[in-house]
């Protein structure tokens, strides 16, 4: 067996140095034998001739200089089984739910390797999630990483919960997972999602990975990697299609900066490590599709902006990585309009792939883009207006300024059991353009206007 | 070739290597570990070498083996390059997929040039003939194109022999004097520029077929332009289109950090598309490379070279050739990761302080040049650049606006209004517009010039009296002024926007840009003279034939339907007695 070294020579933070050492494998997983009996396990970081860099999951607290270094000759690795549904397991892969152990069909590295661009398939099934301002406007496929940019006292977890119950992909009859991994939330907020889980029925089809906020934060770096895992193994060889929410990515972010700073490296923007974003893209590009397989991953990262700055490192970043982003408004949350989801912000990269004719409607790229137009020429008549009054518009602008209220408070506004088909939602699109003069809807071909438009058509 | 090295390895740190035991070059390949993962040396320290591994290091040990390979980065060039679809070393993916399944595993390797396929090669030297290098040493017809087989930089002599047939790129096709072999296949180091006669002048525009752009903002042939814009902007859409529908013979894509799925869109699109001009698959000119963002970085930053590095060969059999570097601030970033990795003094933001250098060797490299197989062959370079939150003052963008002479100013503020391209026409610039004037008079229309500056400087117009507006609302202005608005919203939408996803609208020959502008012109010339005759612009904005202007362009039968509305509109506004 691995055989045991008590030549620690120096413990700094969450690294653990240790000398004359065989030679070891870089990223190798580590065991440390504490005097009191308990084992700690880690990562090599960097290896040498002359010295060993280890990383220890659970913090160094309580290791000394005589504890016992074990390297067990494998990278991390993820216990998988299809038994994994309708479990609760902690950050670090280990059962909380006082359930059965997990017995393995196989043991998957947890650091994925890149999917060839080659094999990807073309995300373009619609995933109907029944709210209007994502489904209309800022339209999800399958295999697709969209996040929610939100901040702290924005329902952004309402609105992850109900794209959770509510998405299908029309007339599919496949299987369905959600793979859900929280790090450093805290455990009241990992209730909230436990009991709507368990309310729905949902736990069932879910695997569910809880790093909380009092959980070791070098643990967060391993909690995704193992969800992400686990979704490829339920996704790729069990051809499910599995929705993975992950959350909170900030509190990710923040343990990559704490090991970056242990590790003593030059730090880039805001003390953040220069390789932030190449470990942001190892998360988010695991989301997909595969030729000539079934499943398909589709990843729902969830982060809060620090002081809703969307320049922060962290979501301009992850603005790069993924296909868009959905974005949680403080203006709408205090209208009390839900969803807050600020349409002009958010966007859907691969919207356009995943609408039109077979797949929603004929007419949806034209009805998003007049309704984007429209309330975007509404909004910014409001600046107008605070000037201005009401009284100094045009008839014209007058229709677009009421236009721009309309829509948030009918399209944005629904209930969080609401679940809108795609038809209800470009309905109520075409019945809040009707509200506009017919002449000033430029960007709809004019076949559609005749077939669609509520008055248009009657004639 | 040098003789192969071994050493062992001292020190792993992530994709940061230290052996012992060799003495490469700067810059040499080494293959390091069992597993022979694909490095590239970056420091000579001592006696210790370091290297940057492309690939994933995990499970690698100090004490397993290192081979120095004695040879730089460098690419295959020769027939079959076109149609293929690299990573960011040359290595080809559907190959890779085929051997290995569908993740890209660690350690392997796959030649960048088919070994098996033959090419059908006719000579175009014979017996006795003075060659160097850049000579046409004869064709091979590939993809939609004549590949011409160029002489070796290093070649030089009279040919001994040189025979016709059925070749793979390994076979000898001839003989210099001096028994040097000629094939069909050459290599390349990647890092360094390949020679050319002379520069000059780019002075014929690259023609996209994107109205904003051709008529706008042109960018020349053998020119560089920069599209900015935070993400979200439309960026990738724009340069898609533009490796789509420019008129230069080879596209060479180069997706460096970019979105796995975004880049599906290009390797699934890119094989549908018909080449405009000879029907045939429009991959037949393309070459595609792909390094997504959780591909090895070290292959990310190498990806720009492989790049270019293919552009020049082609540029040197005289084609003109566009290249898409999407995005430059990803590769950017793969320099400031890697220079941080090796714990260098960070310059501006983090980036490595040679980001400047790099770059602009890198946009040096593009330009219309005379080549040494006699002909004109030209690079033009458009680079994609992401500035983090949007900002422009950031390193990257503001290095890269020092090179380039146009900048397509791709704006948020218009993506929100569903306004496409998205492209502002107040920030964006060109250079190359005076230069290319005299082309466009020739080749379009006498006027090109007075139509653009005409254009130009109601939208300019617009953006002064805008300010008015937001302040007292438009009815306070003078007739004559909300008519400026008026025509310069039916710039906007009508030219300005342009459809990427309409069959018609997605592209637009130049005498069609010129033609559809003009009409915009006349209306307002009828329109401003209405209003000196006190017809009120609620009834001249109401005309017909101003709604028609605005939907002709979804129409198969646009041009005759311009002529048709542009007849009508004279018509109209002599009913209203102008």
């Amino acid at each position: 067996m691995a055989k045991e070294y008590h030549t620690i020579n120096q413990i700094a933070g969450p690294l653990v140095f240790v000398e004359k050492t065989e030679p070891i494998g870089y990223g190798e997983l580590v065991q440390i034998a504490l005097p009191d009996g308990s084992t700690k396990r880690g990562q090599v970081l960097d290896t040498s001739d002359e010295v060993v860099v280890i990383q220890v999951f659970e913090g160094t607290g309580g290791i000394d200089r005589s504890s016992g270094v074990k390297f067990l000759g494998e990278t991390v690795k993820m216990p998988v089984a299809k038994d994994m549904l309708g479990r609760i397991l902690n950050g670090s892969g280990d059962p909380l739910d006082n359930g059965p152990p997990i017995i393995p069909e196989k043991r998957l590295e947890i650091i994925g390797a890149a999917i060839n661009p080659w094999a990807r398939d073309n995300p373009q099934e619609f995933i109907q999630t029944g709210i209007s301002s994502i489904d209309g406007m800022n339209t999800l496929v399958r295999g697709q990483k969209l996040p929610i940019f939100s901040g702290a006292g924005l329902p952004h977890n309402d609105i992850a919960l109900q794209i959770a119950r509510q998405a299908k992909v029309l007339g599919g009859k496949e299987e369905f997972a959600v793979v859900f991994a929280a790090m450093g939330i805290t455990s009241e907020e990992a209730q909230y999602f436990m009991k709507d889980f368990e309310r729905t029925g949902a736990l069932k089809r879910a695997v569910v990975f809880l790093n909380l906020a009092d959980d070791p934060a070098i643990e967060r770096l391993l909690t995704p990697r193992l969800a992400l895992t686990t979704a490829e193994y339920l996704a790729f060889d069990l051809g499910m299609h599995v929705l993975v929410i992950l959350t909170d990515i900030t509190n990710y972010s923040e343990a990559l900066r704490q090991i970056g700073a242990a590790r003593e490296e030059v730090p880039a923007r805001r003390g953040y490590p220069g390789y932030m974003y190449t470990d942001l893209a190892s998360m988010y590009e695991r989301a997909g599709r595969i030729k000539g397989k079934k499943g398909s991953i589709t990843q729902f990262p969830i982060l809060s902006m620090p002081g809703d700055d969307i320049t922060h490192p962290i979501p301009d970043l992850t603005g790069y990585i993924t296909e868009g982003q959905i974005v949680a408004s403080r203006d709408l949350h205090r209208k009390g309009i839900f969803p807050p989801i600020a349409v002009e912000r958010s966007l859907s990269r691969l919207m356009g792939q995943g609408i039109g004719p077979g797949r929603t409607r004929e007419d949806h790229r034209a009805v998003s883009d007049q309704l984007y137009a429209a309330y975007a020429e509404g909004r910014d008549l409001r600046g107008l207006v605070a000037i201005v009054g009401k009284e100094a518009l045009s008839d014209r602008d007058r229709k677009f300024l009421d236009f721009a209220d309309a829509f948030e408070d009918r399209f944005t506004r629904q209930g969080k059991d609401e679940d809108r088909t795609i038809e209800q939602t470009l309905d109520l699109g075409w019945e809040l353009l009707s509200m506009l003069p017919t002449d000033s809807l430029t960007k709809i071909d004019r076949k559609f206007i005749e077939k669609y438009h509520p008055t248009v058509k009657k004639k | 070739m040098a003789t192969k090295e071994t050493g062992r390895i001292s020190r792993v740190a992530g994709p940061v290597v230290t052996a012992e035991g060799i003495s490469p070059r700067m810059y040499d390949v080494v293959l390091v570990g069992e597993l022979k993962l694909m490095g590239e040396v970056i420091k000579l320290v001592g006696k210790k070498t370091v290297i940057q591994v492309y690939e994933d290091t995990s499970g690698i040990r100090p004490g397993e083996v290192v081979v120095d390979t004695g040879a730089p980065l460098q690419v295959e060039l020769g027939p079959g390059l076109l149609s293929s679809v690299y990573d960011g070393v040359q290595r080809p993916l559907p190959v890779l997929r085929e051997t290995q399944g569908d993740f890209v595993s660690r350690g392997i390797t796959a030649p960048g040039l088919d070994r098996k396929k033959k090419w059908e090669f006719t000579p175009l030297v014979k017996k006795g003939d003075e060659v160097g290098r850049g000579t046409i040493l004869g064709e091979v017809p590939e993809g939609n194109i004549i590949h011409r087989v160029l002489a070796p930089n290093d070649a030089k002599g009279k040919i001994k022999s040189i025979s016709s047939g059925d070749f793979t790129v390994e076979d000898v096709i001839g003989q210099l004097d001096s028994g040097y072999e000629l094939k069909l296949m050459q290599k390349w180091p990647v890092r360094q520029a390949r020679p050319y006669v002379e520069k000059l002048m780019p002075d014929i525009p690259l023609v996209t077929g994107q109205r904003v752009l051709d008529m706008l903002f042109p960018l020349a042939k053998g020119g560089t332009a920069a599209i900015p814009g935070g993400f979200g902007t439309g960026k990738t859409v724009t340069s898609q289109q533009l490796s789509k529908w420019s008129d230069a013979q080879i596209v060479i894509y180069v997706g460096c950090g970019e979105r796995g799925n975004e880049m599906t869109e290009v390797l699934t699109t890119f094989p549908e598309l018909e080449d405009p001009k000879t029907g045939k698959p429009l991959m037949g000119r393309t070459v595609l490379i792909a390094n997504t963002s959780n591909m090895p970085v070290a292959a990310r930053e190498a990806s720009v070279y492989t790049g270019i590095t293919i552009a020049e060969y082609y540029r040197d059999m005289g084609y003109d050739v566009s290249l898409m570097a999407d995005s430059t601030s990803r590769w950017a970033e793969a320099m400031r990761e890697i220079s941080s990795r090796l714990e260098e003094m960070p310059g501006e933001e983090g980036y490595p302080a040679y980001l400047a250098a790099r770059l602009s060797e890198f946009y040096e490299r593009c330009g219309r040049v005379k080549v040494f197989s006699g002909g004109i062959g030209s690079i033009s370079v458009i680079g994609a650049v992401s500035p983090s939150g949007g900002d422009f003052s950031e390193p990257v963008t503001q290095n890269t606006l020092r090179i380039v002479k146009v900048f397509w100013a791709l704006d948020s503020k218009l993506r929100e209004r569903r306004h496409f391209p998205a492209i502002n026409w107040l920030t964006s610039y060109s250079l190359y517009s005076p230069i290319l004037e005299d082309w466009y008079r020739k080749n379009v229309a006498e006027d090109w010039n007075q139509v653009r500056l005409w254009a130009m400087e109601t939208l300019q117009k617009e953006s002064e009296l805008q300010e008015i507006v937001q302040l007292v609302g438009s009815d306070a202005l003078p007739e004559e002024q909300r008519l400026t608005l008026d025509v310069a919203r039916m710039i906007r939408e009508f030219f300005l926007q342009q459809s990427a996803y309409h069959a018609v609208d997605t592209y637009s020959p130049l005498k069609r840009q010129y033609e559809y502008m003009s009409a915009i012109k006349r209306f307002s010339e009828l329109a401003k003279k209405a209003i000196s005759l006190e017809v009120p612009l609620e009834r001249i904005s109401s005309l017909q034939s101003r709604t028609d202007l605005g939907k002709l362009k979804f129409e198969e039968t646009m041009d005759a339907d311009l002529k048709k509305v542009a007849a009508e509109m004279d018509k109209q506004f002599a009913s209203l007695g102008a």
